[in-house]
């Protein structure tokens, strides 16, 4: 007969749960525990202030104007990814000659090292040497001596700062709902094909519907690794021209860690909070189906 | 006839557009770096070349800055040495975890690794401030350890969550039948599941190594002096002598960093993948 060792699987995992617990599980508790009180680096004082810097924080205009980018900045990243990938994903699916190849250039922005990438694209998009300015002004579309600041002109810096992002996580977007379309059964497809339905429709009502699930996938992982990520802006813009492609992450920084003062940047880093539990919520969600089925 | 063969060929052609276009778009940027690497200087600054040729001879000059005079290969070795620790340690707690919440303590385990893969989600920026004074309490500040010590936070995570799945596909009565002869139980996980899931581990081995590689906010925050960095963060900021950019070693930089990761990455990638798919792909 098998004994099973009952002490055995907690002295297992124990030890991950441990190392998880201090370094995660703290630090998120003492975010919060900052965000009421006035701690400033390079002091040991701790003073509970209450709702004081939420306050502060909600009456600050700069503070709304990035918490109202940050969503400009997810959300049309997010549905330009989607669009992208899931065109993409389309032209992948069956096989074709060099696929192998064009599927490490088509990955090459997610798996290439997002600051490296986006200074790649700094030099792209330079003032005086960009390579997209030299095209436009070869085509005449714009002047020689008035090319765009594609990083210095609150809109364009703006657009620039959001398609970097989304050239970045269009990869793993298509990667993941490429997953999705070779896990559909190809004859379903194929009897609404046999049964007289054209490509569109086949798309538009059988194939999307069928990949909603997985579509929820990308765009839940994606909007949360859009809306705390500071590394493309941080690279590209530093938050400016004039602040105006500041987002919560990058506000947090500023004031947080550069700043020195951890009370205020805790405050603000709280707002992704939100959008944290809604992921949560639907990770469990999307667990619990995996583990009834 | 001729209209059947249109809509027959026509889709083929669009696929083709259509992947020749991402391909372009997306791959570009590497593209640009190579081309920037062999140029020099008096061609990049002459707005009156054209950027895509090589309007003077190419040149190394580029490179041999980049490895003679700048700290690119102290990152290199920093982000080795540090990607080789979190490995370790990544290995160490997963891979025990891993197999305890996927064998050995039935419904709640499972629950418990959901919860674990959980703490993946939150993210960096919501944690560096309090983790700041963390590392300064433990005396790391600006030291290579700080992130030794705190990248293993996002690597274990997703390394349970995958393990959990490579040992969950390994079928019980093996485990059973060892045990029958004799084996204990950790001797059945050392002796047994352990290399029966080395695909699993090493895949383990190259994502905690990348993901340490492609890590900017922890390591800008903790580590101040650039002889401290790694690639990710000594490349973008500390490259860039006052306010001049030196294109063609940053470029230089960024190239030979980005294709060996992405090119490691992208062998495993179908796993990572896995591990956000659950429940969503059956």
């Amino acid at each position: 007969m098998i004994r099973r060792q009952r002490w055995l699987g907690p002295v297992m995992f124990m030890p991950a749960i441990t190392y998880i617990l201090a370094l995660v599980g703290v630090p998120f508790l003492m975010a919060f525990l900052y965000s009421v009180s006035d701690a400033k680096v390079g002091s040991v004082s701790y003073h509970y202030v209450g709702a004081r810097n939420f306050i502060s924080i909600l009456h600050n205009p700069a503070f709304i104007r990035s918490l109202k980018d940050s969503f400009v900045f997810t959300i049309s990243s997010q549905v330009l990814v989607l669009i992208g990938a899931n065109i993409l994903a389309l032209s992948l699916k069956d096989a074709f000659p060099g696929r192998r190849f064009f599927r490490f250039l088509i990955l090459l922005p997610w798996v290439a090292p997002v600051s490296i990438g986006s200074l790649g694209w700094k030099w792209i998009l330079d003032s005086l040497y960009s390579v997209i300015s030299w095209v436009m002004v070869r085509m005449h579309l714009v002047n020689q001596y008035d090319t765009p600041m594609w990083l210095g002109e609150p809109k364009l810096a703006m657009m620039s700062v959001i398609l970097v992002h989304t050239w970045h996580m269009l990869p793993f977007a298509t990667v993941i709902i490429l997953a999705g379309l070779t896990a559909i059964p190809k004859d379903i497809p194929e009897a609404a094909a046999v049964d007289g339905a054209g490509f569109l429709r086949t798309t538009f009502q059988i194939t999307i519907p069928m990949m909603l699930p997985i579509i929820n996938v990308a765009v839940l992982f994606g909007a949360i690794f859009t809306f705390t990520d500071m590394t493309v802006i941080y690279i590209l813009t530093r938050g400016g021209p004039y602040d105006t492609t500041q987002v919560i992450p990058t506000e947090a920084f500023f004031a947080g860690i550069l700043g020195s003062d951890l009370a205020e940047g805790a405050a603000i880093s709280i707002f992704l909070v939100p959008l944290l539990i809604v992921a949560a919520y639907f990770v469990l969600r999307s667990a619990h189906r995996a583990e009834v089925t | 006839m001729a209209r059947r063969r249109l809509t027959k060929v026509l889709p083929r052609i669009v696929m083709w557009l259509v992947r020749i276009f991402f391909a372009v778009v997306l791959a570009f940027p590497f593209y640009w770096m190579l081309i920037t690497t062999f140029k020099r200087n008096t061609d990049l600054n002459n707005l009156k070349n054209n950027p895509f040729l090589f309007n003077e001879s190419p040149t190394l000059d580029h490179l041999k800055l980049l490895f003679r005079e700048t700290l690119f290969p102290r990152w290199v070795l920093n982000t080795m040495g540090a990607g080789l620790l979190v490995v370790i340690i990544t290995l160490l707690l997963a891979v025990p975890a891993a197999y305890a919440l996927a064998r050995l303590t039935g419904e709640w385990g499972a629950q418990l690794g959901i919860g674990v893969f959980l703490t993946y989600l939150i993210p960096p920026t919501l944690l560096f401030i309090p983790l700041s004074k963390v590392v300064s309490f433990l005396g790391l500040q600006d030291s290579l350890w700080s992130i030794i010590i705190v990248y293993p936070t996002f690597t274990i995570p997703f390394s349970t969550w995958l393990l959990m799945g490579f040992f969950k596909s390994i079928p019980r009565d093996l485990e059973d039948a060892a045990m029958v002869d004799g084996l204990t139980q950790w001797g059945a996980f050392v002796k047994l599941m352990i290399p029966m899931s080395t695909s699993g581990i090493l895949t383990v081995v190259i994502f905690a190594f990348t993901l340490v590689t492609q890590e900017f906010v922890y390591a800008l925050t903790f580590i101040s002096s650039a002889a401290h960095q790694t690639v990710g963060v000594g490349v973008p900021t500390f490259l860039i002598r006052g306010d001049v950019y030196y294109w063609g070693s940053l470029m230089a930089a960024c190239l030979i960093t980005s294709l060996p990761i992405g090119f490691l990455y992208n062998l495993f990638l179908d796993r990572f993948i896995e591990g956000f798919t659950v429940g969503a792909v059956k």
